[in-house]
Parts: structure tokens; C-alpha cells; sequence
């Protein structure tokens, strides 16, 4: 995960709490988006930005699994997310990241 | 799930763009704190 956003999502955990943070992504292939998911929960696994070690336990969603898809208008689905959804690897970015949360989350 | 939250949006430049997900919440009774796009080289 890119080191200034460390910077930022840090920040912004301390600022509004984690108890009222979602973090969404749009990562392209479970790998991606399995690390970002692990970096806002538990750290940086790359120990490089200021999140190593720093378990901030943001839970994180990639945008195309049901949790989230759910929540958004159909119609701004089709028009922004759709054609991505057939192009990613959806079930398997939705197992690597459901997996992370539940690692981390126990949920 | 998404109500009343503050949302950190990190977007992918191979997946999905920050601004795409932004698109997607508008509306809804939540807190876009910050978006961006990563990109992986």
C-alpha cells in the first residue's frame, strides 16, 4: 500500500475513530486487494510505511462484494461498477478479503 | 452497513478508480474522508 496513503488512513483513524470508519477498495485481483485489506487491519506486511505494527483494525470492503454492492443503487452500480464486475476475478478477491477481515475481525 | 460512516475509499488504477467508487455512494447518507487511486508498478 502506497506510503503516503499509510500516512493519511493513520491519521484519519486517529481522527474520527475506528469504530466509524469503513475502508472501501477497488483493488484489482485478490493479491492487491488482500494487502490493503491486511495493511488498514493489522499493518503493513511489507514493513515499509508508517503502519507497521500498527494494528488499526479498519475493516475493509472490496466494493464488489455483497456487503457493499447491496448498499449502492443499482443504477449507479451498472453505471460505474458493472463492467468491472465481469472483467475482476470478484469470487476470488471476495474470499481473500472476507478471509483477511475474518483473520483479523473474527467477522 | 455503509450508513452514517466515514469512508476511506482506496481505489485501483488496474481495478477500480477511486472516483468510480465515489460515483457509487452519492446520495447516501455518509462521509466520503478521503478517496484516492493507487497505483501498482
Amino acid at each position: 500500500m502506497d506510503l503516503e496513503n499509510q500516512k493519511r488512513v493513520k491519521a484519519l483513524a486517529e481522527e474520527h475513530g475506528k469504530e466509524n470508519i469503513i475502508v472501501l477498495l477497488g483493488g484489482a485481483d485478490a493479491e492487491a486487494s488482500g494487502l490493503i485489506a491486511e495493511t488498514v487491519l493489522n499493518g503493513d506486511p511489507a514493513y515499509a510505511g508508517v503502519l507497521t505494527g500498527v494494528q488499526l483494525g479498519l475493516p475493509a470492503y472490496h466494493v464488489l462484494e455483497p456487503e457493499i454492492k447491496n448498499d449502492i443503487d443499482p443504477g449507479l452500480f451498472d453505471e460505474n461498477l458493472s463492467m468491472m464486475e465481469m472483467v475482476l476475478e470478484v469470487d476470488e478477491i471476495v474470499e481473500e478479503v472476507s478471509s483477511i477481515r475474518k483473520q483479523f475481525l473474527g467477522d | 452497513m455503509l450508513e452514517n460512516k466515514k469512508i476511506i475509499i482506496l481505489g485501483d488504477r488496474d481495478g477500480i478508480p477511486g472516483g468510480a467508487i465515489e460515483k457509487c455512494l452519492e446520495n447516501m447518507p455518509l462521509d466520503v474522508v478521503f478517496s484516492t487511486t493507487e497505483c501498482f508498478v
